[in-house]
């Protein structure tokens, strides 16, 4: 069975060709599917990829959160279906509520686009399966709000439920308890700030990426 | 209409005479303000396009020379790119990060016009002292509009220069260069057709600009310039990128038969120029165009600067698939005209006509000037100067205080804000001699590097120039490409001072030269002229942008170390004397003066075809250009890149250590190998007549030049934290 | 001396572009919102300042908005000084 995924394309998404890419050499059958349909065409997993929607005017994610294909992807969520949000993708979930928080300004007030460690702190989700506990994952940020903040309340429950995916070795944003990634309670929706599919080879950097989508590829695959 | 209003606009009164003289009457308003921006020295090149038709421009793989969007190159079978650089100084002063985001847009806008997707930008970027007191102020509004703008549309900026140095107090630089990827077919600006329609797509037309290409750019800056202000455009990425995948998926549907961006100039620039070069006419309805503000005159409309609009030409019945396109892409688009026989340029507003001009009056008879040229009398006093070669006592604080210097420290401060990653293909991004892309879906890579030697050229503008193009040629040659294709801006002051235009005239003969020599043609480019403040011209500055090939990707070397126990060798010949506009003299003795390094072309290529054979045969760990501060810089370079130190060993060089050290002699390369290779590399190097001089070997934690030691942490620390920003 | 509440508002100059408006203005139909036009999107900035009267206030704010809070180039702003 071959999996397939639907990367939706806002006015001003930029990764999606990227995402679509490394996925399709994953094996998955990738569909780019433009912010104003209405339906997700059989998709087993749903990626928000990184860029600047409607560019990040207002708020990022703000208007985005908005557009016909999100009553979709909520859908397909509230279904036990796979999201993954990279980047502004995490921003549209959390504005879409999909996810808890918010993304903040760069505690530096400046663009960072670097290299960074994140470390694997639940490798039971859909998301991390394939990796250890504790595993040490090389992959890039790129962005000007990626600290992550939500409540005391929230933060707690994140904790308690195993919600937080990931965590920076060395927090380059602000984020509050070094969070990088974030799943929902159910754990089928991931938002994440660094970008996986710029991970994904090693004459560029880092085969790290491949570690998370692989392991998205395999929860689609037994979920079939 | 007052008898001086073609003088308000910029045009003096021999243009206004000549144009009563081909129009065979007055102008109209309209046709004055159209005029005023096509003849201006910003649009119409008429200082610099005599000598600019000295560059050689033909070339093995050339598919598209100068006179176009951008220069078009093919770089492997079935694979053909664009390459160009333009400046937005002007703007830049005014408000930099509106005027270096517009500028991205901009050089993003050529690329695309020409049917190619950018997929990778550089900046060359210049600023008075780090003392300044407004250059903070402009060096983070231009790094922040670089970034946010080209950020947001998804290129990824890749590598580029940023100087800081007295000349450019009150004149900051900002030159882009952008490289694109013909995805189907090569597209042009022409209007062959009459019958034909013109569709104006992308941004509404507002105020923005009005004025900024006659009056803007071709004035110097003064005190009063704050009334030139209400011009300024401001970018707007989204809209952007939408524009690039909508002309993108015209020409891949091959829906189009023409299209052409709209920058300095307005609607009026693309409408004269495309209909010039097809030997047709257009027409305009004004009335047509989407306008933001209400009650816009004609004029206004004709010349308006608003960004991120492209005009297209198509054959009438297919005209409702362009619509559809652009609809899809949401953006406004709107049938604004037509293609004609007439060979004018027709202009009408509510059914009247405002304007009627011969097309190739506006796009190519704006009358050449013929400026004086001087050698400037003060060129001898500086030649006679001191070069700055004296030597120091403190050999170790000479090299921490070059590497601490603006022009030395890390970049990191500007880079991290660039998103260098996007579309996959950054292989090595910036921090190094050059940047290299791999193409898509290809195993052939591109390298890129952007050099502008000013102080070089301010002693001489001939050799610096014939410099310029050598070492941003050997910037690409370390990473193992093949120098192919040279695209230039040439960054002057004022050329109707006879100094300034001779240090143009002889800029030009040297860049010419030197690209003869090695064999590269030039592709287009761009000339920014009048950058002056207060009669105070900047030092020349021809900005030189090199893209090489590289036929593998997975063999690109970059320049840091990368084993213990690797060798180091200098590829090439020191000569003791290169110390003239160098950055020791500068750093160390604050001077400026003497002659320059002199040039040996065939020294310099031999040196490039080296490095092309090692890195092909992977004989290399790395290798890096010398430049700045010469050989020890380099060598710290290497080591701070690669957390490794370095122990000299070999020959006594037969010249004071610090001439050795310090002195900045062209056509050098510094390598490091396995020890096992050196005899192929040295043969490789026999058979060229390049000399391979062994300096030691890689490992430990000092960089140990022997006479004296640097502990690497005291390096890095002098080299990470750059005077303007500090680095994260 | 007395201490005002000054705010003031930053927007883009008129006949500037401002791209965060129109994106707005272009999205409220999607959300069944009609009748809408002319979005501009600026800053709102409250302070507080010592002044001998409120025309002192309104001048000193201002001068304030010239040289930090607003940028000339590209912004107007407006000052509303109200005693505390």
């Amino acid at each position: 069975m071959t999996v397939r995924a639907a990367a939706v394309v806002f006015p001003g998404t930029n990764c999606e060709r990227d995402c679509a890419l490394v996925l399709e050499r994953l094996g998955v059958s990738v569909e780019l599917l433009w912010h104003t349909e209405p339906h997700l065409h059989g998709a087993d997993i749903v990626v928000l990829p990184g860029g600047f929607a409607h560019g990040d005017y207002l708020r990022t994610g703000a208007i985005a959160r908005f557009s016909p294909v999100m009553d979709a992807v909520s859908a397909h969520a509230r279904n036990g279906g796979l999201v993954i949000g990279i980047c502004n993708g995490f921003q549209v979930l959390c504005e879409a509520g999909l996810l808890p928080g918010a993304l903040r300004k760069n505690r530096g007030l400046s663009f960072l686009c670097h290299w960074t460690e994140v470390r694997v702190c639940n490798h039971a989700t859909p998301f991390t399966s394939r990796a250890e506990e504790g595993q040490r994952l090389k992959l890039p940020i790129n962005h000007f709000e990626g600290g992550y903040y939500c409540d005391e309340s929230t933060l707690a429950e994140l904790r308690e439920n195993g919600q937080v995916a990931l965590r920076y070795e060395h927090n380059p944003n602000g984020s509050l308890d070094d969070i990088a990634g974030i799943t929902n309670a159910a754990g089928n929706v991931l938002g994440l700030m660094p970008h996986p599919e710029r991970a994904c080879e090693a004459l560029l950097g880092s085969e790290d990426g491949v570690v998370l989508l692989s392991s998205m590829i395999d929860s689609a695959l037994r979920a079939a | 209409m007052t008898e001086s209003l073609h003088r308000d606009l910029g045009l003096t009164d021999e243009e206004h005479d000549l144009i009563v003289s081909i129009l065979g009457r007055p102008p109209t308003v309209t046709e004055l303000a159209m005029f005023s921006v096509m003849w201006s020295e910003h649009c119409s090149y008429k200082s610099s396009r005599a000598l600019l038709s000295t560059l050689p421009t033909e070339g093995e793989g050339v598919l598209v020379g100068p006179g176009e969007g951008a220069g078009v190159i093919e770089v492997a079978p079935g694979q053909a790119v664009a390459w160009k650089i333009e400046s937005h100084n002007h703007p830049s002063f005014v408000e930099p990060h509106n005027g270096a985001a517009t500028g991205v847009g901009g050089i993003v806008r050529d690329i695309t016009s020409m049917g190619a997707r950018p997929i990778a930008l550089l900046d060359s970027l210049r600023f008075g002292p780090t003392e300044g007191v407004r250059t903070a102020y402009l060096a983070a509004g231009v790094v922040g509009g670089i970034s946010s703008y080209g950020n947001a549309i998804g290129v990824p900026t890749v590598g580029g220069e940023c100087i800081f140095e007295p000349s450019y107090e009150g004149n900051p630089l900002v030159n882009v260069a952008c490289l694109g990827i013909v995805e189907t077919e090569i597209m042009r600006g022409r209007a062959d057709n009459p019958g034909d329609l013109v569709i104006l797509f992308g941004s509404a037309t507002g105020r923005d600009g009005i004025g900024g290409a006659s009056v803007l750019a071709s004035a110097e800056l003064g005190p009063d310039s704050n009334d030139k202000r209400p011009s300024v455009q401001v970018g707007d990425p989204l809209t952007e990128k939408l524009v690039i995948e909508a002309s993108l998926e015209l020409v891949a549907k091959s829906i189009i038969s023409g299209l052409q961006d709209l920058g300095a100039g307005g609607i009026c620039c693309p409408a004269s120029e495309m209909a010039a070069k097809s030997g047709s006419g257009i027409r305009i309805d004004l009335d047509a165009v989407h306008l933001r503000e209400p009650g816009m005159g004609p004029f206004e409309i004709m010349i308006s600067e608003s960004q991120e609009r492209m005009l297209a030409v198509v054959a009438a019945e297919r005209a409702p698939e362009v619509l559809e396109v652009c609809r899809a892409w949401e953006l406004e688009a709107r049938v604004v005209g037509e293609v004609t026989d007439t060979g004018l340029v027709e202009v009408v507003v509510s059914g009247e006509t405002a304007a009627s001009i011969p097309a190739a009056a506006l796009a190519s008879q704006a009358p050449l000037m013929k400026r004086e040229s001087e050698r400037p009398e003060w060129l001898d006093d500086l030649r006679a100067a001191p070069c700055g070669d004296a030597p120091q006592e403190d050999l170790g604080g000479c090299l921490l205080a070059l590497l601490a210097s603006p022009g030395g420290a890390s970049a990191r401060w500007i880079w991290e804000q660039y998103d260098h990653m996007i579309l996959l293909g950054t292989v090595q991004g910036p921090g190094g001699d050059a940047a290299v892309i791999r193409l898509p879906g290809s195993a052939a890579a591109v390298a890129l590097s952007l050099d502008g030697p000013g102080k070089l050229c301010h002693l001489d503008p001939y050799e610096g120039a014939r410099l310029a193009v050598a070492e941003a040629a050997r910037n690409v040659a370390c990473t193992g490409a093949r120098p192919a294709a040279v695209t230039n801006c040439l960054n002057f002051g004022n050329p109707e001072k006879p100094e300034v235009m001779w240090s143009f005239q002889e800029a030009v003969r040297g860049i010419a030269d030197s690209c003869r020599a090695l064999g590269l043609p030039v592709t287009g480019g761009n000339v920014s002229f009048y950058n002056e403040t207060s009669g105070r011209a900047i030092h020349p500055t021809p900005v030189i942008g090199m893209l090489g090939v590289l036929q593998d990707a997975t063999a690109a070397v970059g320049l840091a170390f990368k084993a213990q126990g690797d060798v180091i060798a200098l590829l090439g010949t020191t000569h003791p004397d290169d110390f003239g506009a160098g950055d020791y003299a500068a750093v160390v003795h604050g001077a400026l003066g003497g002659s320059v390094p002199h040039l040996d072309p065939k020294r310099e290529q031999a040196l490039h075809r080296l490095l092309a054979q090692a890195a092909a045969k992977r004989l290399l760990s790395s290798a890096h250009d010398l430049s700045g501060g010469g050989l020890a810089v380099a060598l710290a370079e290497s080591a701070l890149a690669g957390g490794l130190g370095f122990r000299a060993a070999g020959t006594e060089p037969d010249m004071e250590t610090h001439r050795w050290l310090f002195s900045e002699s062209p056509s050098r390369a510094l390598v490091s190998l396995a020890p096992e290779k050196l005899d192929r590399v040295r043969a490789a190097a026999s058979e060229l007549d390049v000399p391979v001089t062994p300096l030691g070997e890689v490992g430990g934690d000092t960089l140990d030049f022997g006479a004296f030691q640097v502990a690497l942490t005291q390096a890095a620390a002098a080299h990470a934290t750059h005077p303007i920003g500090a680095a994260p | 001396m007395s201490r005002y509440l000054a705010k003031v508002d930053v927007m883009p100059k008129d006949g500037i572009s401002d791209p965060q408006g129109q994106t707005i203005e272009r999205a409220l139909p999607a959300l069944g919102l009609k009748g809408i036009s002319s979005v501009r999107v600026g800053k709102s900035i409250s302070l507080q300042i010592d002044a001998t009267d409120e025309d002192d206030a309104r001048r000193r704010v201002s001068e304030v908005c010239a040289r930090l809070l607003s940028n000339p180039v590209i912004e107007s702003f407006d000052v509303v000084v109200l005693p505390l």
